[in-house]
């Protein structure tokens, strides 16, 4: 996918924008599923509360949030590159982006742990 | 005697590390075609250019390519070089042959007419859809128009005026991969330098052609075009000026 002249950063980065997003919306029926248990009762959502207090389903939400991270932060580099006067540091910018996404997921993990 | 050595060394034609010959993959055919293999010794300060030429004078005379100026001017000589975009006369084959191995591939998104030689119709016609000609404001008997060289439209247009129309970034452009019709890096940036050109009146037409569904919207700024122009232009800045200019215009209702 990525070999020869895809390979370098900007593009890697389109590409973890493009795949964050898939991912959050196939992520959101998902969790409107189970936000309805809600409705169903309290039981059915406490059950699934306790569930998704173990430690990989933990690890799998800290990677989802290092893609919203992602996304979002991925989107602002759009907008500035799209609406902003042109910087040449790039590559720079999709650094922050990336080291952004990562340590908003080990807050959340610090925080979630 | 260490420095003698490394004298000697350097006075020799050949790099005793590199390999003796060169394996070559070739392009043959056109849209429907093959790659054949080839031998080509190795020789110091080796071209991309200079190992298709070899191929062409010594051993295949049917191989078609085209080059002109050899000195990275004409930007007749772009090819695809081990999965790249490259202007292959300034290519040094040092630095791209990994283990002797070279594969040679007409441009990308381009129609292939023979071999390594590309139909650049639609490149050159995608600039005059994007009205890359200038429209002069001034005749013969106007003076000569003043323009500031460290006046930032000035600087805007220097930025981007020495493309050499190679179709290098519209080869690395994968939004023209995805819609033929998208005018690409090229044609927008030659846009962007008269759009910067103060002594320039067609202006409002131009930002209208560019501003269309496969104009400088459709760009997604994967920066593929500035990664692989040989001359270190950057047409994603081009066009992300583009974008900014005709917004503004389409608010204040010109477009």
């Amino acid at each position: 996918m990525a070999s020869g002249h895809r390979n370098h950063p900007t593009y890697w980065a389109f590409v973890l924008h493009r795949v964050s997003g898939l991912a959050l919306a196939l992520f959101l029926p998902v969790h409107f599923y189970v936000l309805a248990f809600a409705i169903e009762g309290e039981a059915a959502l406490d059950g699934f509360l306790r569930w998704s207090a173990q430690p990989p389903v933990k690890i799998a939400e800290a990677l989802l949030i290092v893609l919203l991270a992602a996304h979002l932060t991925g989107g602002l580099r759009v907008l500035a590159v799209e609406f902003l006067p042109w910087r040449d540091w790039q590559k720079t910018l999709v650094a922050a982006a990336g080291g952004l996404s990562v340590l908003v997921g080990l807050a959340f993990f610090l925080v979630a742990s | 005697m260490k420095t003698a050595g490394v004298a000697a060394r350097r006075s020799t034609a050949y790099d005793p590390d590199m390999t003796e010959t060169l394996s070559v993959q070739v392009w043959r055919g056109s849209e429907r075609g093959a790659f054949v293999a080839y031998s080509v010794p190795r020789r110091a300060s080796q071209t991309v250019l200079d190992v298709v030429t070899h191929i062409q004078r010594r051993i295949d005379a049917s191989l078609s390519y085209r080059f002109a100026c050899r000195v990275g001017m004409c930007g007749s000589c772009a090819m695809t070089v081990n999965g790249r975009p490259r202007w292959t006369c300034r290519t040094h084959v040092d630095r791209v042959a990994k283990n002797g191995d070279l594969t040679i591939a007409p441009l990308r998104n381009l129609p292939v007419i023979k071999d390594l030689a590309v139909d650049m119709r639609e490149f050159f016609d995608k600039w005059a859809r994007a009205k890359g000609q200038f429209q002069p404001t001034a005749s013969r008997r106007d003076g000569f128009a003043v323009v500031r060289p460290d006046s930032a439209a000035r600087k805007q247009a220097d930025a981007g005026i020495e493309c050499i129309g190679c179709g290098v970034c519209h080869a690395a452009c994968d939004v023209v991969a995805w819609n033929r019709d998208y005018l690409g890096p090229a044609a927008l940036n030659r846009a962007w330098t008269l759009f910067s050109d103060t002594r320039d009146g067609g202006q409002a037409t131009r930002l209208a052609a560019v501003a269309g569904d496969a104009g400088c919207h459709a760009c997604h700024s994967h920066q593929s075009c500035q990664e692989h122009c040989p001359k270190h232009l950057n047409p994603t800045a081009s066009i992300a000026g583009l974008k900014r200019a005709a917004a503004w215009a389409a608010l204040k209702g010109q477009i």
